[in-house]
């Protein structure tokens, strides 16, 4: 059985498919057999943040509506020999996605997979709930700033009661906190909510903080999980993150502000 | 000093709820027919239940001494006539009844064309369920609501999430989003919260914003409730 992990969000833009992409990667990388499905059905892009755009050929959609079978639609990763992508119908909208046919591949997949990371669409609406209502475990992501932090609590109420798991009365799902985009020189400067006020509000378990980071931009234009950037910030602390989601505990790093050395001082940096 | 400034009795204006009787036929015939019918409905529900009745479209004077014995015969308790005019106050007056004022406009009255005698309880005398605990965060979007008695968080209430109580509301938390206490209108109710950070607060419809609030009660342990119809708060410790 696959455990089913929903990136999700609330707001838009915060980093959900960079993040679904990059923990995606990292669980392979780790030897888990992972697929990565993308849930924004007419805003198609975990395509080209995996850098697969070029070989979609069905969807998520042809599989739910009969018109493919799962193995002509999934994309094998060229990188990695157990990580497989779903894409979004680029051409279709989200009430294409209904839950007998949501559950229906989810049980297909479950069937191969070990993980199965759902990339959710923003918003709360249909989209938003599908990728959502079938999750065991739930990677909140946030930007230390106020209204992503609202947005997160809203999703995080809709987590524990529109869920398949609170409907049926099953434990809940595992809520984890992942930050993004976190600037340390502007926490310093209070231009920027620190992880300690975010906590403080969402109080849930925080899975790992991904510093701002140009390697983010980079990856993502090139067409590689930032994961893979092993040399970069935000690489780095994508590893840490996966290190913890499956069970290692790792100190988190980039909370603060770098100490400049000298050099760093009189050339910049 | 002390004991000698102490006054024996005092009189302080309080708000209680009460029922309001509004009939169409004043005649104690009929008023002992439709009760006993009514109060057949919930047996002991209304026992000994203060009442006032609506004289507001009476046209002659009711006998209001038979209409007093009735009560009382019926294990209710007549405290006085509301909307009565000069005439109708005299003869309530004389028969050892309070004239009080109508109950405010916009609240829910019983179609006046309503041919039976019907009783309509003011909402918070009635206590129908039991007081929730809930040991989880209310978060953004969220809505609770108790009806007829306590609400107990232990968690925060994001900002956005409502908690709504006819009694009263207790958070052993943060409170970010709204709360209202005494929500059918009992101005006896408070709230408690452990960490005072909200975008409203109301109790019995008396409301404080999150813009009054700021100043020395801000994210602290305190205690909200209603005194002469005014807000008042206090530190819990």
């Amino acid at each position: 059985m696959a455990k089913i992990i929903v990136v999700t969000s609330g707001k838009g833009g915060v980093g959900k498919t960079t993040t679904s992409a990059a923990i995606g990667t990292g669980l392979a990388l780790k030897g888990h057999k992972t697929v990565i499905v993308d849930f924004d059905i007419g805003l198609r892009n975990l395509d080209l943040i995996m850098g697969c755009e070029r070989r979609v050929v069905y969807d998520f959609v042809n599989v739910i509506n009969g018109e493919a079978n799962l193995k002509q639609a999934l994309i094998k990763d060229k990188r990695l020999e157990n990580l497989f992508i779903l894409p979004a119908s680029q051409t279709r909208d989200k009430d294409a996605l209904h839950k007998e046919g949501v559950e229906r591949v989810l049980n297909e997949l479950s069937e191969e997979f070990d993980f199965i990371i759902c990339d959710s669409p923003a918003g709360i609406e249909s989209g938003a709930m599908m990728a959502l209502y079938f999750a065991d475990e739930a990677i909140v992501v946030t930007n230390p700033e106020v209204s992503s932090v609202r947005d997160s609590d809203r999703i995080l109420g809709m987590l524990s009661s529109k869920s398949r798991r609170a409907e049926q009365g099953l434990p809940g799902i595992k809520e984890h906190l992942l930050l993004t985009r976190y600037n340390p020189e502007r926490v310093q400067k209070g231009e920027m909510l620190s992880v300690d006020d975010v906590n403080d509000i969402l109080a849930i378990k925080l899975l790992g903080v991904i510093p701002e980071s140009q390697a983010v931009l980079n990856a993502s234009n090139s067409g590689q999980p930032v994961i893979l950037d092993a040399e970069s910030d935000a690489g780095q602390a994508y590893l840490d993150t996966v290190a913890r989601l499956t069970g290692e505990t790792v100190p988190f790093r980039f909370l603060n502000v770098e100490k400049k050395g000298l050099l760093k001082r009189i050339f910049g940096g | 000093m002390v004991a000698m400034s102490d006054p024996i009795i005092e009189l302080k204006g309080s708000l209680f709820p009460l029922s309001v009787l509004y009939c169409q036929d004043f005649s104690v015939a009929s008023l002992r027919q439709e009760l006993s019918n009514k109060l057949a409905q919930a047996p002991g529900f209304f026992t000994q239940a203060p009442v006032v009745i609506s004289v507001e479209n009476c046209e002659q004077i009711p006998d209001f001494s038979a209409i007093k014995q009735l009560f009382t015969e019926l294990q209710l308790v007549l405290v006085g006539v509301c909307g009565a005019d000069a005439t109708l106050k005299k003869a309530a007056h004389a028969a050892g009844l309070a004239a009080l004022q109508p109950p405010k406009a916009g609240k829910a009255e019983p179609a006046k064309a309503a041919p039976v005698a019907a009783v309509t309880p003011a909402a918070p005398t009635v206590i129908t369920t039991e007081n929730k605990t809930l040991e989880q965060n209310i978060r953004s979007g969220q809505q609770i609501y108790v009806k007829g008695a306590d609400l107990i968080i232990r968690g925060t209430v994001g900002a956005g999430a409502e908690v709504i109580a006819d009694g009263n509301i207790h958070i052993y938390g943060a409170l970010r989003g709204k709360a209202i206490a005494g929500a059918g209108g009992d101005a006896s109710k408070k709230i408690y919260c452990y960490n005072m950070q909200p975008e409203l607060i109301s109790i019995a419809g008396n409301y404080w914003l999150s813009d009054n609030l700021q100043g020395d009660y801000w994210g602290k342990p305190v205690c909200i409730g209603l005194q002469d119809g005014q807000l008042m708060m206090a530190e819990l410790f």
